[in-house]
């Protein structure tokens, strides 16, 4: 029982991170109808200017997470502006191979920009770091994964509470079900899609931020990801938030405990996953019809 | 002179490059270092795996970023032949005939999908394959298999060429390339590959027709899988070792941005483009140094060639430049019979 705990709460935390790029994934693919292969890249992106803001220039880590929010935001902006923007109307390779374009891009950027090999990881944050008791595995377990469920849970929270309840949510919504008509009404789709498309770029940018004083980084991190991210869309529906947080959830489980029970399956049985949806439920667990 | 031109006329230029270029391969190894039979190798090799691309991506309008898996199973399958029994042509069949088997059982999970959920499932497919490759025994694991032996072209009381020079391996890897693409060449002008082509432009009007839609789109998969195949079994006697990196997904992009850069939708499209991205690479890698910079000036390409040059080089030529050059033909020609008409 205390190691089924254990094991379920590091599952938890490692699905926040494939959670948090899952999201931006949805987010972009919902509004912009774009399948975007760099998502891991921004993720990297965050992770990295993070680790300048906290670790080189020694700021506070709620502040540093911040900047990296904005700096991941504005990269986002000017994405979407300067390149997404003119293939929207083109057939759907090309935008694949545009986003995977960046994929290239960005890992040699951040390789030039910051270290051809790996980061050594950085202290934690005062209050984030150390153990704390649980009573139910009475043992220690690290602050800092607790932090990041609930973190990853809040932003689940937060993004869904924007997109279902506020005003500019609802026109989004209704930028995704019906372009022209959203048009048609008066709604500006090209602003719309940029913050979208922002919005998208600062989820998956916590995700990197909260990751760097976690997991080493590497100029690699952006295309490790991307495939788990894309097992996790598409076991719970490409397009919908829920199931990529519930899919999230699935795969971080199920890979915390066959990397305890069988190391050597640890990848297999993403996939083994993928596969069984895929048979039984072709559209993912989430899908209509 | 004039009888030459009278032989050149427009619609033989095709034919008369080719037959140049077949010249000038054939004799590369009389004149060339080592150096340049190790590259047209290494272009025809990745020219065959954008072939694999373009029958799924140019012909039936699929994307799969998970070619590199079925490379990876001709590539492993053809070293642990090689490493076991040291015939060539044995270990080729056998890198072929297994990745035509992983395509087999993939695609039928992948076809289930199409666009977008296919590009996504191929590239999670490859990863998959990647993940096994780590920690597989049988496959060396994460440092892969090396020491593999260019083992001599042999059919046991027959005959048996050795491939030890480079050059006889460059022969060999032409002439079975270029079969291999003459094949490719009757495929698309099959009633098969004219039904690839229905599916890519109408799905629902050539299931109307009672065709199977899913199920050709699983052949044109596994054909494409032994294509992929074949150009990884060529790829391990030619280092010597294959590592896991070839199933991983920046190795099956690299077809793709082959395919793009020549023009998908067209047949030569993919040689031209193999040629092209090669050279580009050695050229980035070489300004670049050991600095590997070259990913970035490659993706600044590319995204150069979505936003401006769409139909890739040869599509391009095509489009532009050679209805151009046969209207300069045909006001030559009326030229000329005005004149002995006067």
């Amino acid at each position: 029982m205390e190691l089924f705990v254990f094991q379920l709460l590091n599952g938890f935390s490692s699905a926040m991170f494939i959670w948090l790029v899952a999201a931006g994934l949805t987010i972009a693919f919902g509004v912009l109808g774009i399948l975007n292969v760099a998502q891991g890249c921004l993720y990297m992106l965050g992770m990295f200017i993070a680790y300048t803001f906290y670790w080189n220039l020694g700021m506070n880590f709620a502040l540093s997470v911040i900047l990296t929010l904005i700096s991941v935001g504005i990269c986002g902006f000017l994405l979407e502006r300067l390149f997404l923007r003119r293939v929207y109307a083109l057939p759907l390779e090309f935008q694949l191979i545009l986003t995977f374009a960046f994929v290239y891009i960005l890992q040699d950027a951040v390789r030039l920009g910051w270290a051809p090999v790996l980061l050594q990881i950085p202290l934690k944050p005062h209050l984030l770091g150390g153990n704390i008791t649980i009573p139910i595995i009475s043992r220690a377990y690290p602050i800092y994964n607790l932090f990041i469920i609930t973190a990853g849970i809040a932003v689940f929270a937060i993004v869904w509470l924007i997109l279902d309840k506020t005003w500019w949510g609802k026109t989004v919504r209704a930028t995704a079900s019906d372009r022209e008509m959203a048009n048609a009404i008066g709604i500006n789709i090209r602003t719309l899609f940029s913050a979208a498309f922002v919005l998208a770029a600062m989820v998956t940018a916590i995700g990197g931020a909260l990751a760097m004083p976690f997991t080493e980084s590497t100029c690699q991190v952006g295309a490790i990801v991307i495939p788990t991210t894309f097992v996790v869309t598409a076991v719970g529906t490409l397009g919908n938030l829920k199931g990529a947080f519930i899919a999230a959830l699935l795969i971080g489980v199920v890979g915390s405990f066959a990397t305890f029970y069988f190391p050597y399956l640890e990848l297999f049985t993403m996939y083994a996953i993928l596969a069984i949806v895929l048979i039984v439920r072709p559209q993912g667990i989430f899908g209509g019809g | 002179m004039s009888k030459f031109k009278e032989l050149l006329t427009p619609k033989r230029i095709p034919s008369a490059l080719l037959i140049v270029l077949a010249i000038l391969l054939l004799a590369l190894p009389v004149f060339g270092k080592d150096y340049y039979l190790y590259a047209v190798i290494r272009i025809l090799i990745l020219a065959l795996f954008a072939f694999s691309v373009n029958l799924l991506l140019g012909y039936t309008g699929l994307l799969s970023f998970g070619q590199g898996a079925f490379y990876a199973a001709g590539a492993f399958t053809c070293a642990r032949i090689l490493l076991a029994r040291p015939n060539l042509l044995l270990g080729i069949i056998c890198g072929v005939v297994i990745a035509g088997a992983v395509a087999f059982i993939l695609g039928w999970f992948s076809v289930r999908h199409t666009a977008m959920y296919f590009a996504m499932l191929t590239l999670a497919f490859g990863m998959m394959i990647f993940g096994f490759l780590q920690k597989l025994k049988i496959t060396g694991g994460a440092m892969g298999l090396w020491g593999i032996p260019r083992a001599p072209l042999e059919i046991p009381y027959l005959f048996s060429i050795s491939m030890k020079s480079m050059s006889s391996y460059y022969y060999f890897v032409l002439i079975l390339s270029s079969i291999a693409i003459f094949i490719f060449y009757r495929l698309v002008h099959s009633p098969l590959g004219l039904t690839f082509q229905g599916i890519r432009d109408s799905e629902s009007r050539i299931a109307f027709t009672g065709i199977s839609v899913r199920n050709t789109r699983w052949l044109c998969f596994v054909i494409a899988g032994m294509y992929a195949g074949l150009a990884g079994a060529l790829l391990a006697p030619l280092e010597g070792a294959v590592s896991p990196q070839v199933s991983h997904w920046a190795t099956s992009g690299d077809p793709v941005m082959a395919t793009l850069l020549g023009g998908m939708y067209t047949f030569s499209g993919p040689i031209a483009g193999a040629a092209i991205y090669f050279m580009l690479k050695e050229y980035a890698v070489g300004v670049a140094g050991e600095a590997m910079n070259w990913m970035l000036i490659l993706g600044a390409v590319m995204v150069a060639l979505v936003l401006g040059l769409r139909g890739g080089i040869v599509g391009s030529l095509q489009q532009s430049l050679f209805p151009r050059l046969r209207a300069r033909f045909a006001e030559r020609s009326s030229h000329e019979q005005n004149d002995i008409k006067h």
